[in-house]
């Protein structure tokens, strides 16, 4: 692909604390490279801030390679941009052309609270996860990997479940803010395995509780959550999750 | 966990939705089904609607069925309140909004506007159910059929409706509503109760694309026809 060098318009939106009213801020960007990536062209913007002594754009971001789930800006009304099956950090910029305006918003919902500029704070998804999304084992030596039977497919499917970065793209996509997607994935990737089975009614009943005391909508299939997702988890999962929420509702003590 | 929280937790309310939802449809069936003997006559000009009647004192006149009555009230009451409940919640859950919004990138229109039919759908019913229902069920002041004057003749009543063409006109945006509901809550409701098969889910879909056109359309011809005169008191 040529590589070529544009100027843009970014309208970011900056905001100084959790409490802060916040507004968008414009700026022009030169000579940006086609070969940079999304966050690169935040770096050097960045480092023109610093050396006109202004405050830099604050922005999560950590692997950079798109397996961490830390980037998460909202790009043009889509998370992540407008690739698809793709992270903040793997968008490039060969996806612009010169004289773009790019508009950049944190992730939306009030279960994320802006911490400052583009960064949210995501801590309700580990305290999701820290409900149930987990296998209780005795540690010690792991047994022999051939003494428990998974059918391929399962194993497969649970792969695709564990696949989730936990960026909260489906939440910022969803118009009521539910945070199933991510659920779905995280319950659905141990149901389908013989070790998550012991647990898997008190692990819907208590991570489906902790997503409502964080304050995530309802779940009403719209499809937006599977459409941003970065890795692709299936919205099949939520029908999973759903089926997964009953058997342990209706059968349990 | 108690039973209360199975049904009002996230989940639970849209539980609740579904269930009240598939019973719903199942009630469109028997309404489209019994309406549609209208259609009889297309076939025997001289039936002025008595296949009809007949249903329509069938149906108000057996008990079992008036039980039955009760409950698709309690349902559609059950759907509405817990919809409008679900709509208000799930709107406040994102605080500021987005300066650019996402709009139709990766979901359909009328998966998004489910709120804002189901209210349309409201309004229609209440003008429906104040036309029909009221007057044949509860008012009891239709005029006797032709044939039997023990039967009313809601036949007349519709026929003398639809003569209006602004009632035409709200009926066929009514079953548009509809449509456009269905198309999908249909699918939606079946994923909700947990319906997670792919291929369950792909022939629940084509079956619900299927459901949301021809019972729609067959409700919407119903008006239509009478107001042009294809179906209607021949002599």
């Amino acid at each position: 692909m040529e590589h070529y060098n544009m100027n843009l318009t970014l309208k970011v939106w900056r905001q100084k604390s959790t409490n802060d009213e916040g507004a968008f801020e414009t700026y022009d960007v030169k000579d940006i490279s086609s070969e940079m990536s999304f966050l690169e062209m935040f770096d050097v913007l960045n480092e023109r801030l610093i050396a006109e002594g202004k405050d830099p754009i604050a922005f999560d971001h950590d692997c950079r390679e798109g397996i961490c789930g830390m980037c998460s800006m909202y790009i043009d009304g889509r998370p992540h941009g407008p690739w698809q099956a793709n992270t903040t950090c793997q968008l490039h910029m060969r996806a612009y052309k010169d004289g773009d305006t790019i508009t950049v918003e944190p992730w939306r919902a009030k279960a994320f609270p802006v911490i400052k500029d583009l960064v949210v704070d995501r801590m309700a998804f580990d305290r999701i996860v820290q409900a149930g999304g987990y296998i209780s084992v005795n540690t010690g030596n792991p047994q022999d990997a051939n003494s428990i039977l998974i059918a391929k497919d399962k194993a497969d499917l649970s792969f695709a479940n564990a696949a989730c970065i936990g960026c909260g793209a489906c939440v910022a996509a969803c118009k009521n803010s539910s945070a199933m997607l991510f659920l779905s994935a995280k319950v659905s990737h141990l149901a389908l395995l013989p070790q998550g089975d012991p647990e898997r009614k008190s692990r819907a009943i208590n991570m489906v509780a902790q997503m409502d005391k964080e304050g995530f909508g309802s779940c009403t299939n719209t499809g937006a959550c599977e459409a941003v997702c970065p890795k692709e988890i299936s919205i099949t999962n939520i029908a999973r999750l759903n089926y997964e929420y009953q058997r342990a509702g209706y059968l349990a003590d | 966990m108690k039973w209360s929280e199975l049904f009002t937790s996230s989940i639970g309310k849209k539980l609740v939705m579904a269930f009240t939802g598939i019973f719903l449809i199942s009630f469109l069936v028997v309404h489209v089904g019994i309406n549609a003997c209208i259609f009889a006559d297309l076939f025997d000009p001289t039936e002025n609607g008595e296949m009809f009647n007949r249903a329509a004192h069938f149906m108000g006149a057996t008990v079992l069925i008036r039980i039955a009555e009760v409950g698709l009230f309690a349902g559609i009451i059950l759907h509405i309140v817990q919809g409008l409940m679900l709509e208000v919640q799930n709107r406040s859950r994102r605080g500021k909004g987005y300066a650019v919004q996402m709009g139709n990138k990766g979901s359909k229109w009328y998966s998004r506007s489910m709120g804002l039919l189901g209210t349309l759908l409201l309004l229609f019913l209440v003008l429906h159910v104040s036309q029909f229902w009221w007057d044949s069920r509860v008012a009891h002041n239709l005029p006797e059929a032709g044939y039997d004057p023990s039967h009313h003749d809601l036949f007349l009543r519709m026929t003398e409706t639809f003569q209006n063409p602004w009632l035409v006109v709200i009926y066929v945006l009514g079953c548009i509503s509809l449509a456009y509901h269905l198309l999908h809550g249909f699918q939606s409701a079946f994923r909700t109760i947990g319906v997670h098969n792919n291929r369950y889910l792909k022939m629940l879909n084509s079956i619900g694309i299927g459901f949301s056109i021809i019972v729609p359309l067959v409700f919407a011809l119903m008006p239509v026809s009478m107001h042009l005169g294809w179906v209607g008191l021949n002599n």
